[in-house]
Formats: structure tokens, sequence, C-alpha cells
């Protein structure tokens, strides 16, 4: 027994290693950029300089701190109501990643649910779901959010809410594909052979052998959440009015876009980061974790 | 004596297609009965018809599949799935990709063991160690921990066979296990196949093409063509009193060193039914049989 505990353990760092090294510099920076977001959104409280609701009239619209005429007590400048940006940007994170993460969540959990249910039993099954699917996805994305969010009433939950009962499909579909193309290899018909039940041949090995796609989704969704919110936030139908996001802030810039273009630029630039930032860890992790070295 | 396996008339259609067209054929207890046949000739849909494994459009028409006399086909889908890894185990053709790519080897036989023999980790754990041991791994405690990618397909192969034989099964279909590997891997999982039969007291249906295989390790055989049995006998009797026109033909296709290969020429669909009459029966038409 004790062999085999060194033996389990000795193996395992030098794959750690290896899949680290197969994640290549997409992981790196992918990683860092998502650590930064979810550290910001995490700490903000912290090391936010100032409320983001804190007014002060007398120094609106301030330009960043390196720039003429910039405060440092402001690092990125202030919006029109001298507010200041950097605590804004970096509170807005807080829904963005909170959005992110539940709603990406929980589409997976059914678009997988569905996914599997329809690859594996064929027939009227994967059809009654795949036509469903079509049927779902033929609706434009962003008018189907905005009409939710109008009919279920704004707020976090709305926009949650929006979001993962548009892109469930988009799991279900990619997982159905996968997992038929899973159940045809040769490992699926030796587990079948040793008698495992058809939920147990889903659970115990098929479903292991689609995490390296799912990761990827779920890294690619967050960012697509992440959109989603700043479009709903943009329109002014998301969270209440006195929570900042990047989309509530663009649109405050947008009016003011040439006396203080920074203003409109910085949470553009957050969105860019943090999305690009989410598909490179996706899709690091997805060549780290694939312990079948494809190239 | 029941036989472990007792096929009868067995029918197999792919949509309008049909692959088996009556087969009947018998294991017995402890016997190694070669399945040959040319591709094509139906003898993979056999034994995955035992195993119940079929594709999806495929659908037995006709005929019983008994193993240890009860219907395999009229079985509760709960009761033959416990019979399945269990008593009926199978050998697949092709190690590389027969292993699930993301779990441990440790793991995938600890796992059968579990399922079927309820054993507790440790103790699953343990007859890993020894069922890998037994199949010729010499540190079984370092291949427990790696993936299949990480081994030879030999090894693989040899640990497909641990868990074939893991759980003492009274029938083992073997489906063209050695194709897939070189010679000089052939000959030892061969041996292996032998070895673990004899210890585990298990029945071996071996689906092969190859003629030295059957002859080195099966005592008796059947000829399958074209989704019918054209012979079937003792091994020996049958390589060296062929009876059937085919089977001489498939026995000179077959490389020697002393000799070329002939061709083993298909025969069109619309000949098949004078290729099954009594004519090609070399011991009714003598001229044809003297070899």
């Amino acid at each position: 027994m004790a062999d085999i505990a060194i033996a389990s353990l000795a193996a395992p760092p030098s794959r750690l290693l290896a899949g680290l090294r197969r994640g290549g510099p997409r992981l790196w920076i992918g990683t860092v950029l998502v650590a930064l977001l979810v550290l910001a959104a995490i700490f903000v409280p912290v090391f936010a300089p100032h409320d983001p609701l804190e007014q002060d009239l007398m120094s609106a619209q301030l330009p960043p701190a390196w720039m003429t005429g910039g405060d440092h007590a402001y690092l990125l400048g202030t919006d029109s109501l001298g507010r200041c940006v950097l605590s804004r940007l970096t509170y807005s994170a807080r829904t963005a990643v909170m959005v992110a993460l539940i709603a990406a969540t929980l589409a997976a959990l059914i678009g997988v649910a569905l996914g599997l249910f329809a690859g594996s039993f064929g027939g009227w099954v994967d059809q009654s779901i795949s036509r469903l699917i079509d049927v779902w996805m033929a609706f434009p994305p962003v008018l189907l959010s905005i009409v939710l969010a109008t009919v279920i009433g704004a707020g976090l939950t709305s926009v949650i809410a929006a979001i993962v009962v548009i892109d469930w499909t988009r799991f279900a579909r990619v997982i159905r594909a996968e997992t038929m193309v899973q159940l045809t290899r040769d490992y699926a018909a030796a587990a079948q052979v040793i008698g495992l039940s058809r939920a147990r041949l889903l659970r115990l090995e098929i479903l292991p052998n689609l995490v390296p796609l799912l990761v990827t989704l779920l890294a690619v969704e967050m960012g697509i959440a992440i959109l989603v919110e700043v479009i709903l936030s943009f329109v002014g139908i998301s969270v209440a009015g006195d929570t900042p996001t990047w989309g509530s802030m663009i649109a405050e810039g947008r009016q003011i876009v040439y006396q203080a273009p920074w203003i409109m630029a910085l949470p553009i630039a957050c969105i860019i980061t943090s999305v690009i930032g989410l598909n490179l860890f996706g899709d690091g992790l997805r060549l780290a974790l694939d312990p079948v070295q494809r190239s | 004596m029941t036989a472990t396996l007792a096929v009868e008339g067995l029918k197999v259609a792919i949509g309008a297609a049909n692959v088996l067209r009556g087969v009947s054929l018998d294991v017995q207890p402890g016997e190694v009965r070669g399945l040959v046949g040319e591709s094509g000739a139906g003898k993979s849909m056999l034994g995955r018809a035992v195993l119940g494994l079929l594709p999806a459009n495929t659908s037995v028409t006709a005929g019983r599949i008994a193993f240890e006399g009860r219907d395999l086909l009229a079985m509760a889908e709960a009761e033959r799935r416990s019979l399945l890894g269990r008593r009926i185990a199978l050998i697949p053709q092709d190690p590389m990709t027969s292993l699930n790519p993301v779990k441990r080897i440790g793991r995938q036989i600890g796992n059968l063991l579990r399922h079927h023999l309820g054993l507790s980790k440790r103790a699953a754990l343990a007859r890993t160690t020894e069922l890998l041991a037994e199949v010729a791994i010499h540190d079984p405690q370092r291949v427990l921990a790696l993936y299949p990618h990480e081994i030879s397909g030999g090894m693989r192969q040899r640990v497909l066979i641990a868990m074939a034989f893991a759980c003492d099964p009274a029938l083992v279909i073997a489906d063209e296990p050695t194709t897939a590997l070189d010679v000089t891997v052939q000959r030892q999982v061969l041996q292996l196949v032998e070895r673990l039969r004899l210890r585990h007291g298990s029945a071996v249906l071996f689906v092969t093409h190859d003629l030295g295989v059957v002859a080195k390790i099966c005592r008796s055989m059947t000829v399958l063509h074209a989704g019918r049995v054209l012979e079937e006998g003792e091994t020996t009797n049958v390589l060296v009193r062929p009876r059937h026109a085919y089977t001489r033909a498939l026995l000179a296709a077959t490389p020697r060193a002393d000799r070329p290969a002939e061709a083993l020429r298909p025969v069109p669909p619309d000949l098949i039914d004078q290729l099954w009459s009594e004519a090609y029966r070399l011991d009714q038409v003598p001229a044809v049989g003297a070899a």
C-alpha cells in the first residue's frame, strides 16, 4: 500500500508540469488576466481608492493622473459627476465576474444534461431536443435577452436568467455531438461490455472525456456572459442604476466622448481584456487538461 | 453438460442486408474455439451479437444465443448486464482505443472489480495489482498510476486481457486480439491468453482471420463465410483435411515461407449459394480435394 501511494504521488508532478507546458503562453497570459479580474472583483472594497458612488462635482471629468490636468487622488480620472473611474471599473468587475460565473455554470448544467441525453439516447429524444435547440437558436440572442430582461424585470437575477435561457443551447449542441462521437469510440463499447448501465457509462466513462471541451466552452461562455451583461446594462435593463457596470459606464461616457474619451475607452478596454483573458485561459486549460497529447 | 455458449440458427440483418444467415455454433466449458473467415464473413458480428453490442441499425431476426442454457436475447436487460464483464468478457480488437483515455489504468480495472465483485476500494486495489502481475506486467504499482497513452500497445493489450479475466468469466470472446499488434508481441499475447484461460477455467471464442493463430491455440474451429458456417470440427482435422473448397482456398491464401500464397478471390454474390451447395464439399468431389 505504501508503495502504491508513493508511486501515485511520484507521477503527478511531472504530469502537472507537462500539462502546464502544453498549455503554453495562452495558459500563462490567460491565467494572469483572469486572476487579475477575479482578484479585483473579490478585493475591490479593500483597495478601491473611493466609494464608486461618491460624487465630487468640483473635480468632474478629470483626465487620468498621468495626463495634464490629472489628479493623483483619481488615478484613472473621474466621470461627469466626479466619481472615481478606477473605483467604478473595479466594482463593475464584481458584477461582471458574478454574472459570468453563475450564468455560465447554470447554462452549462442545463446544456450538458440535455446534450448528454440527446447524444446518448438518439432517436426521437435526440430529434426533439435538437429541434428545440434549432428553434431556440433562431431567435436573435440580444433581442431575446432584452425581451426577457424587460419581462422578468431588471436586476442581477434577471440578467443571469436571461443569459442561461439563451445560452444553454450552445452547450447542449456541442455536448450532444461530442457524446455521440465518444460513444462510437472503442472504450465506450468496452465499457458497455463490462456491464455498465447507460447512466453509469455516461457518468463514469463519457463525462470525464468531455471535460477538456467543457472547460473551453465554459470559458468562452463566461466571455459571452460578460458581453451580454454589458449590452443589457448599456441599454439600462441590467442591475439597479446605482450599481456600477461596464455597460452603464460606456453609456454615460458615450455622451461626453469628445470631452472625456477615457470614460468610455477604459471600460471598453476592461471588457476586451477580460474576454480575451477568459478565452486564452479556457484554450490553454483545455490543452493542459488533455492527457492525450494532441498537436 | 450444458454448453457455455450455444448459438442456434442466428440470423442478423443490417437494414435489408443479411450478415448472419443462420449460424449455429457451440462452445463447451473450457474449450477454445476458433472462429475464422475473411473480412465481412460476419465473425465479429457474431461476437458482438453475443455481447449485445450490435450497431444501432442492426437486428437479430431469428435464432437463439444461449449462455449456460439461458437465452441472452430473451433475458432482462439488467440480468444480461450483470453477466457482461463478469461471466462473459471481451478482449477487444484494438488495445490502442479500448481503454478510456482519461482514466488511470488502476481506476479502470478497479472500477470493474468494484462494480461486479463489490470489492472495497482497498481490496480492489490489491486485486488489481495481482491481476497486472498475472499478465506479466513487472511493476504493477507504477502502471496503476499511469494513463493508457503512457504505456505501449502490447502493455495495453495485457491490461485488457487482465480486465477480461478479472472476474473468472465462463466465456471470453477474443475479437482479433492480435491483429493490431506486431508479430513478436502477438506470440506473448497468445501465450498469456492460453495461460489465463487455464488458470481461470474459461472457455474462449477466438475470432480471427489468422489460421496460424487458430492452429496454435484452438482445439476446435468454425469456418464462417458470408454469414454461414461452411465447416467446423477439430482444428487438426479441418486444417489437415479440409472438407470444403473454401477452407482449402483459405489455407492456400495463408502466407508461408516455403511457398507463394495464393490470392483468396472473393466469391461473387450470385455464386455464393452455389458455394454453399454440396458440390463444393471436398469429401464428395475427390478430384478437387487431392492436395
